[in-house]
């Protein structure tokens, strides 16, 4: 199953013809409805992230976020999808490549394993590293002996945040390469463009707005991943918790100002995502790429 | 080179580092898992799974998931009608802003929604009068779930909307058939399958979910207790084979429930035929 992100929007043309349309106070209360969900669920959060992050004023505010533990918060999260996000674009590259571009038996199967981490709560991908890693994991003893941390540690966490993030650059090219074809690709190899030119020269333009679109959401999840983190965190304050485990344990420390302060930045991150989604779809749209 | 494999190359290291890649990361730790789970004692699995507390958390889960799914279906499919039928101001925005709970990292989601919905927040205050209370309820969870699945269904029947012939309403309006029904007779049965695809994605998602959940639900036992946060609550107590234990059957509900989904929506899909 593959989302479909909307692609280049059609406009509906102006008027409908009236035997197509809806009564105008049909469609007034159909609108009112929608908004109204809208704004229950969408923009009431939105508001209240911000509200709540300055009502103490914008003193409080810059010193919740300028903080040591916030910024350790900040360093472990951005060093974490420093990590994570290269390694998932290599995956998501050699795993689009050679689903989309090759016919083998077992393809399916091979798809279904890239998406799995989708279909698993990320509580259960945390502990499926807790149940290697951990004090009374399998390689538990082995690692403890050796002094090695990567439960309640670095590794933990970036070994995490990867199972949970790992189908995103996959998951948004696959489709892509394969409604471009391989044709270019073809060309280029049978005039004697060898494979590495083929593919810098010819793929990775193709479906560079895909990819891009991949590394905003594997960013965006690597940063606001919570579930996952959570349990192979071990909550230890300005060494293993990132941000959104920062903001959890000021909300449950009762300091609300400053874990909605610290809550704010990742809401802006998430509206820059939303916004340079938008400018992907509307580039790919102009330029007619099958994004 | 086979023939089927054409004239491309990179086939062995593009299929050779993903294998790896998904060994590592994949196989080894879902294999950990079932080794850990076939070496938990028979009867601890079953006390731990039949126990009061693990059934109530089993309840809440599938139980707020499909209501908030159910929830989802509906106004997704209002959404998605709204957004691109109708013109009103801003509407670009609004349909950007559908996307917001992919975007937005569940913590803060969860902690947003609280602060709302709690009885002195925002929209709480308000429901607190008609007596109705949404934080640390099993309601606050359903609350929750509908907010992370939120985008599932519009996001499954908009291009659906988008390409429907305008010719079959066209028909339908010329054969003197109203608006209310020709959207019950033809529109409708044309979105149901990308709607109950939305549905299952959403309830997907609903199950597993924990970030912004953890903060509205209150985390009563027996009450407000969701799935994951009982494996992670017995993860801490260092009890690794009682989260095993649940864990796994929660996923094999969880895949089952999937599946028959899956088949049934399969077997339901007769699309118009397009020209």
């Amino acid at each position: 199953m593959k989302l479909p992100f909307g692609g280049p929007k059609r406009r509906e043309k102006k008027g409908r013809p009236r035997s197509l349309n809806e009564p105008p106070l049909v469609r007034g209360l159909l609108t009112a409805a929608a908004l109204v969900f809208i704004l229950l669920f969408l923009l009431l959060p939105l508001g209240i992230v911000f509200a709540k992050a300055l009502a103490e004023g914008w003193g409080m505010y810059s010193r919740s976020v300028f903080e040591p533990y916030a910024l350790r918060a900040i360093r472990l999260t951005v060093l974490t999808t420093l990590i994570v996000v290269p390694l998932n674009l290599l995956f998501g590259i050699a795993a689009a490549w050679a689903v989309s571009k090759f016919d083998f038996r077992g393809k399916n199967l091979l798809v279904t394993a890239i998406d799995l981490p989708f279909s698993v709560s990320p509580v259960i991908s945390g502990m499926l590293f807790v149940l290697l890693f951990g004090a009374q994991g399998l390689f538990g003893p082995w690692l403890l002996e050796r002094d090695i941390k990567i439960v309640f540690a670095l590794p933990g966490i970036v070994l995490a945040t990867l199972f949970v993030t790992s189908p995103l650059v996959a998951r948004e090219l696959i489709p892509l390469m394969r409604s471009q074809g391989s044709e270019e690709e073809e060309m280029a190899v049978t005039l004697g463009a060898s494979g590495l030119q083929t593919f810098l020269k010819v793929s990775i333009p193709k479906m560079k707005w895909g990819l891009f679109y991949g590394v905003i959401l594997c960013s965006a999840r690597s940063i606001g991943e919570f579930g996952a983190v959570s349990v192979v965190s071990g909550h230890i304050r300005g060494l293993t918790t990132t941000v959104p485990l920062h903001v959890e344990m000021l909300y449950n420390e009762y300091q609300f100002t400053a874990a909605f302060a610290v809550a704010s930045l990742l809401t802006m991150l998430a509206l820059v995502t939303l916004v340079l989604k938008g400018l992907i779809e509307w580039r790919a749209s102009l330029r007619g790429e099958g994004k | 080179m086979s023939g089927r494999r054409g004239v491309l190359p990179g086939f062995g290291l593009a299929m050779g580092f993903t294998l790896w890649y998904l060994g590592l990361l994949l196989l080894i730790p879902v294999g950990a898992l079932v080794l850990k789970a076939a070496t938990v004692d028979p009867e601890k699995f079953a006390a731990t799974i039949t126990s009061s507390r693990t059934l109530a958390a089993f309840r809440l889960s599938f139980g707020a998931a499909l209501v908030a799914a159910c929830i989802n279906g509906v106004f997704g499919l209002l959404l998605a009608w709204v957004l691109e039928r109708y013109d009103f101001p801003l509407k670009r925005l609004v349909d950007g802003l559908v996307d917001l709970p992919f975007a937005l990292p569940t913590a803060v989601a969860g902690i947003a929604l609280t602060t709302l919905y709690a009885g002195n927040g925002w929209v709480g205050r308000h429901l607190a009068v008609l007596g109705i209370e949404v934080a640390y309820t099993p309601l606050g969870v359903v609350a929750a779930l509908t907010f992370v699945g939120l985008p599932f269904v519009v996001r499954t029947v908009q291009p659906v909307l988008r390409d429907l012939p305008a010719a079959i309403e066209e028909a339908s309006a010329s054969l003197g058939a109203g608006r209310l029904q020709t959207f019950f007779r033809l529109i409708f049965p044309e979105l149901l399958p990308a709607a109950v695809t939305g549905f299952t994605l959403a309830f997907a998602r609903g199950l597993g979910e924990y970030g912004s959940v953890i903060f509205i639900s209150g985390n009563m036992p027996m009450k407000t207790e969701i799935t994951p946060l009982l494996i992670m609550i017995k993860l801490e107590e260092y009890d690794y084979a009682g989260a095993t234990a649940i864990a796994l059957v929660f996923l094999a509900i969880s895949f089952a429930i999937l599946l028959v989904i899956n088949a049934l929506s399969l077997r339901s899909a007769h699309p118009v035929r397009r020209g």
